[in-house]
Parts: C-alpha cells; sequence; structure tokens
C-alpha cells in the first residue's frame, strides 16, 4: 500500500518534472568504454567547488564583513565556535583542491588536445572559468582581512594603477574609495560571495550543456586525426559500436576521485587546520610583508625577478595575454592530430611551463629579494671574537641593515651577493668605496656611517674568507 | 485556437507581419529599459567612490615637544574618506621626520614600487621595503631597489602647538601616456 503510494508520487513528480524525459538521458548519455581515470578531474573540480559554496554558506552565517568584525568574526570562526576551524580549513583547502584540479584537468585537455573540433568552446568557457576561479582564489585571500589581506588589497590597487588612463580608476574602484578601509572589504565580500560564483555557476552550466552536446571525447588515437568534414559522423559510428553510458559505467571512476578529493581536504582541515591569521588588519601598521597564497607564489616570483623597464608590461599584459593565449587556442588549431607521440611541441610546453611555474613557486616561497628585517646580530662564534674593532664591526654590519640583505656564514638575506667570503674578492680600498657610494641596488652608506663605524665594519669584513689564510691586520689606514 | 505558431511568416498577411515585428521591437527596447532601470542606479552606486573628489583634512598626529630633531617617527591618523563601520582601517600611517625645530617632512608609508609598508632602519637611517627591497634614504629618495619614484610626501605643519598632516590618497605609481 505505501509502495504503491510512493510509486505513484514518483510517478507524478517524474511526469510532472520531466526527470525521466531530461535528466535521465543526460545521466546515461553514451561515452566513449576508454573514458578512463584520465577523465576524472573535470568532475572532481565541480566537486571542489561544491565544497567551496558549502562551507563558504557556512563561514558567511558567521563571518562579518566589517573593519574590525571581519577579522574579530574570524578569530571567533577558528578559535572557538563548534566545527569552525575545520570549516574554514576546508574552505582554504578546497580553494588549493579547485585551483589544482582546474589546472590538473586543463593539462590534461591540452595535452589530449580535446579542444579541437567540435569542442572548441568547452574550452573556452573552460578557460573563462578557471580565471574566475584564480580571482575567488586572489579575493578569498584578502577577506581573510589580516595585515597580510589589507595590503595585498594595497599591492592589487598599486598594480592595477599602472593601467595607462584608466589606472587610477580602477584602483578606486577596487578600494572603494582612494584609500585601504571600511569600503574596500565589502567591495571584495561582495565580488567573492555574488559575482564571482554566479559566473562559475554559469560558466560551468554551459560548460557541461557543451559537453552534452558534444559528448566525451575518446582517448587520442594516433590514426585518428580529428577532420572536421568527418569528425562527428566517425565518433558516433564508433561510439554507437563500443559507448558505455555514462551513470555507472563511468561515472563511478569520477564519484570514487571525488571520494578521495573531499576526504584530502577533509584531512587536511581536521590535521593541519586553518591558515594561521596575520597581525590584525591596520593599514597604518608597517609590520606586514604582503605575499599571496601558494597558487600566485610563481607570479609573485616574476614580478619580484623582472627588470624594471618591463615591469609594468608584465604586471599589466601578462594576464591579458596569458588568457589571451588559451581562450583563442582552438581557434588557432582545431583539426590534425590529439595524440601527445604525434604532438611532442604540446609535451614540451607542458614540461616547461610546469617545471617554470614550480621553479619560481619555490623562489617565490623564500623570496630572496626581500630583506630579512627578522636576522639576528652575528654570534661570537661566526665572528671569532667579542670585543675589538673587528666585533664591533660585526655589530655594525647588524644594526646598519647590512645583514638584511647579505649573508654571513647562513645569517642574513639573499637580496644582495653573500659576504662570507668578501675578504678575499675585494680589497680594503674596494670595500671602502662601495659603502660610502653604494653600487647596483646598494644604498650610499657615506652620510650614516662616521669614519670610525667604517673602518670596523671594514676590519670585519676583511675577516670574512673561506680560506686557512691569516684575516689580514687591521691597517691603521682610515677610509 | 493558437493558429499564429502554425502560419510561418511568408503565409502571414502584411498586416500580421508587421504586427509582430512592432511586438519583438517592443519587447527588446522595454527589456533594454528594464535592464537600464535596474544596473544604471547600482552602476552608479559601486562607481561613485571612483569619481568622488576625496576631502582633505589635517589631522593632529602629537604635540610639537614629543618629535626630538633628527628623529624618524611612525605616526598614525584617520582617513578623511572613513566610514562609520571601517574600524581600525580607517587608520592610516606616515613616517615623521623632524629636520629642524620648526621643520617636519611627512612620508606616506606607502613604497611607490608596489605600496607596500616600508620600515625605517634607525641606525642606518634608510627607509626599507619588506617586499621587493626598494631603499629611500632619509629624505624620500630613492637608495635602491625598484622603486621609480621617491617616497610621497604628506604636507605637514605645526598649529598650537600641535603637529598636524594632511590626509591623502593612497600614492599610485601610474603609467603616463
Amino acid at each position: 500500500m505505501a509502495r504503491q503510494l510512493l510509486r505513484n508520487m514518483g510517478k507524478w513528480l517524474d511526469q510532472r518534472s520531466g526527470f525521466s524525459d531530461y535528466v535521465v538521458p543526460l545521466l546515461t548519455h553514451i561515452v566513449p568504454r576508454d573514458a578512463r581515470w584520465w577523465y576524472v578531474f573535470g568532475s572532481a573540480t565541480l566537486t571542489a567547488f561544491f565544497v567551496q559554496v558549502v562551507t563558504g554558506i557556512c563561514l558567511a552565517m558567521t563571518y562579518v564583513p566589517g573593519g574590525d568584525e571581519a577579522y574579530e568574526s574570524l578569530m571567533y570562526i577558528t578559535n572557538t565556535a563548534p566545527l569552525g576551524s575545520i570549516v574554514r580549513g576546508m574552505h582554504y583547502y578546497g580553494a588549493s583542491a579547485m585551483v589544482m584540479l582546474a589546472v590538473i584537468h586543463m593539462l590534461q585537455v591540452y595535452l589530449h588536445a580535446t579542444y579541437k573540433y567540435p569542442r572548441e568552446l568547452n574550452w573556452m568557457s573552460g578557460v573563462v572559468v578557471l580565471f574566475v576561479v584564480l580571482g575567488m582564489a586572489f579575493t578569498g585571500q584578502l577577506l581573510r582581512w589580516d595585515a597580510n589581506g589589507v595590503w595585498s588589497v594595497a599591492v592589487a590597487a598599486e598594480m592595477a594603477g599602472r593601467a595607462p588612463i584608466v589606472g587610477p580608476w580602477i584602483a578606486e574602484f577596487i578600494m572603494g574609495g582612494t584609500t585601504v578601509g571600511g569600503s574596500t572589504l565589502t567591495r571584495f565580500f561582495a565580488i567573492h560571495v555574488f559575482v564571482l560564483p554566479g559566473l562559475i555557476f554559469a560558466g560551468v552550466g554551459l560548460h557541461l550543456l557543451l559537453l552534452f552536446r558534444h559528448g566525451v571525447s575518446e582517448m587520442p588515437n594516433p590514426d585518428q586525426p580529428v577532420d572536421p568534414e568527418t569528425y562527428k559522423e566517425e565518433y558516433e559510428k564508433r561510439l554507437k559500436k563500443s559507448g558505455v553510458p555514462f551513470w555507472p559505467n563511468a561515472m563511478w571512476r569520477d564519484v570514487v576521485f571525488s571520494t578521495v578529493i573531499v576526504g584530502v581536504i577533509l584531512a587536511c582541515a581536521v590535521f593541519i587546520g586553518p591558515p594561521a591569521l596575520d597581525h590584525p588588519p591596520n593599514p597604518s601598521s608597517i609590520e606586514a610583508n604582503p605575499m599571496p597564497d601558494w597558487y600566485f607564489w610563481w607570479y609573485f616570483a616574476v614580478l619580484s625577478l623582472l627588470p624594471a623597464s618591463l615591469e609594468t608590461w608584465v604586471i599589466l599584459g601578462a594576464p591579458v595575454v596569458g588568457f589571451l593565449v588559451l581562450f583563442l587556442l582552438p581557434l588557432i588549431s582545431n583539426r590534425g592530430h590529439r595524440a601527445p607521440s604525434k604532438r611532442p611541441w604540446a609535451i614540451g610546453i607542458v614540461i616547461a611551463s610546469f617545471t617554470g611555474i614550480l621553479v619560481l613557486t619555490i623562489y617565490g616561497y623564500h623570496e630572496p629579494w626581500s630583506p630579512d628585517f627578522g636576522v639576528k646580530p652575528l654570534t661570537k662564534e661566526v665572528v671569532g671574537t667579542d670585543s675589538g674593532p673587528i666585533a664591533r664591526g660585526a655589530a655594525l654590519v647588524h644594526s646598519k641593515g647590512c645583514l638584511y640583505c647579505h649573508d654571513i656564514d647562513g645569517h642574513g638575506g639573499h637580496r644582495g651577493p653573500e659576504l662570507s667570503d668578501i675578504g678575499q674578492q675585494l680589497t680594503r680600498e674596494d670595500m671602502i668605496i662601495r659603502i660610502n657610494n653604494g653600487g647596483y641596488n646598494m644604498p650610499a652608506f657615506a652620510g650614516s656611517v662616521t669614519a670610525k663605524e667604517l673602518t670596523d665594519i671594514v676590519d670585519f669584513l676583511q675577516t670574512r674568507r673561506d680560506d686557512d689564510s691569516i684575516p689580514p691586520k687591521r691597517t691603521t689606514q682610515s677610509p | 485556437m493558437n493558429h499564429d505558431s502554425a502560419e510561418t511568416p511568408a503565409e502571414c498577411p502584411d498586416e500580421e507581419v508587421s504586427r509582430r515585428s512592432f511586438y519583438a521591437k517592443v519587447s527588446v527596447a522595454l527589456s533594454v529599459a528594464i535592464g537600464a532601470m535596474m544596473v544604471v542606479p547600482g552602476l552608479g552606486f559601486i562607481l561613485a567612490p571612483v569619481f568622488r573628489k576625496p576631502p582633505r583634512k589635517w589631522r593632529t598626529v602629537g604635540k610639537l615637544d614629543q618629535f626630538k630633531v633628527g628623529s624618524t617617527s611612525l605616526v598614525n591618523f584617520e582617513d578623511a574618506t572613513t566610514v562609520p563601520w571601517a574600524g581600525v582601517t580607517a587608520k592610516t600611517g606616515a613616517w615623521l621626520r623632524r629636520v629642524d625645530d620648526s621643520t617636519f617632512i611627512a612620508f606616506s608609508i606607502n613604497c611607490r614600487h608596489l605600496g607596500c609598508p616600508v620600515r625605517w632602519v634607525n641606525d642606518a637611517e634608510l627607509f626599507m621595503c619588506p617586499c621587493h627591497g626598494g631603499v629611500y634614504y632619509k629624505d624620500g629618495t630613492v637608495a635602491g631597489g625598484p622603486p621609480p619614484k621617491p617616497l610621497k610626501r604628506l604636507a605637514v605643519r605645526v598649529r598650537n602647538q600641535d603637529v598636524q598632516i594632511e590626509t591623502g590618497p593612497v600614492p599610485l605609481t601610474t603609467t603616463k601616456v
């Protein structure tokens, strides 16, 4: 009786909603038999997006997008609210997963040349969604609204301000005025929570619609180059012969992989926890060293390593050119071989890009171009003595800020050349000239060190040698 | 009853075709009008800060005798364009250098490279930026690194023993065309 009632209700619902007519054919559409584990990254990206939506809604119920309150509410979410740390952690690691999976999905599609006829628009919509995802990642980092978040907005506004003519307007639009303040955070909150997710939903919807329209591509076959004249007919023929329904024959792999991804996100949130918040957001505080989240470190490194003459062009041009190259790729090449074995340049581009981004990411993490303000004074063991002019010189090398940029025996920054064996490389006279006049990227200290201080510093630097020879004795020569 | 859909435009009388065309044009025009009515006020609302001329106000940052001759101090004050919910983000900072008894120089704390907050290294008499190693001398001129311009100077004055700084926008390094 009850079963019959339920069956009738289901039938009624199905008839009125059209589930069997519209949704079931989508779920059971025929896909190539060989679409195996290579094809799980797209659905996993979507799953990571769902994680972001769910955890984002939960966070938004407590997060307050106000000048002081944002930081306080995040502290509450992280340290006090039941399960708050896990939810915030899932949102953070979900963002990382989404960026990584979207990039891996794009690499797989590029390597298999799935962007070729007739799936050009699938690729183009995917590229738009990828850039929106990166926008989500950036705006999400700012919503932490700690010192790093506040100063990252300032950096973003400065970068936008470089655009010719409209730069200052864009910068003021970003800040919600002429300074970073109360109107800035609310602006980013609206973009992160409403605008960009809306675009992602629309983009993913189009992406899926196109997926069903053109079908899941087969694994590339060196004997089957894409010819737009015959491709569709041959694809349908092969599909009819050997295809399998997407649900459940192919989809189970997507479900398994997505389960692993969500499991990893949850495990990271539980065992590692969300990223620690920086100092409170105070635009008048100088205790900040704005740094993006890890997925932008490579770009951070690029901007830091560029010569000044190229900087503005790369800041403004690289994202635009990068987008256009990716977006227009299928319009440049939409026929011919799909198999990586027939496209060595594609493999080369992927390997070179991956290696470059990996190296730059590591470089961005170490940020050797930044002065090390936290460096401690040199110890007696490093200096070799704790009294006399050499010890005084070593103390001055710290207090005058030399160690912020120069490394001596493992102590100090890496912005300038290492000074561990400077005693062998420069003569006393050369050192005096260099310290007084400065050099490439090095300020002149003539106005801020006395003659005696300079003598002590040079005495100390003369002892920095990596051979066993006796350090030169202090001379009476004055600078 | 509804036989319109059964007729192709070619079979319709001219009067019917022009009516359809009229309906289509009216619908499109009204849709544009609906869109404009929805979007224009909102666009004006979110773009207003871009076109609003920021007010400038003098803010007291301390008493004259708080600042020793030759010293460089970090001071903070409230922005002119603050909103009630800004909290601590209404604040901004400046480096204030007392050159002699009557002369002060105030610098924005934003590095002219990419806007990071510069620090004052007292013994070296240098401003240094933590982000990309921009260095400035005590007068704000560039000493090294990537900054294309000296530190932005803010107007400063002394009134009734109060040292006051004039608020200003974040100094943007723009590209001239």
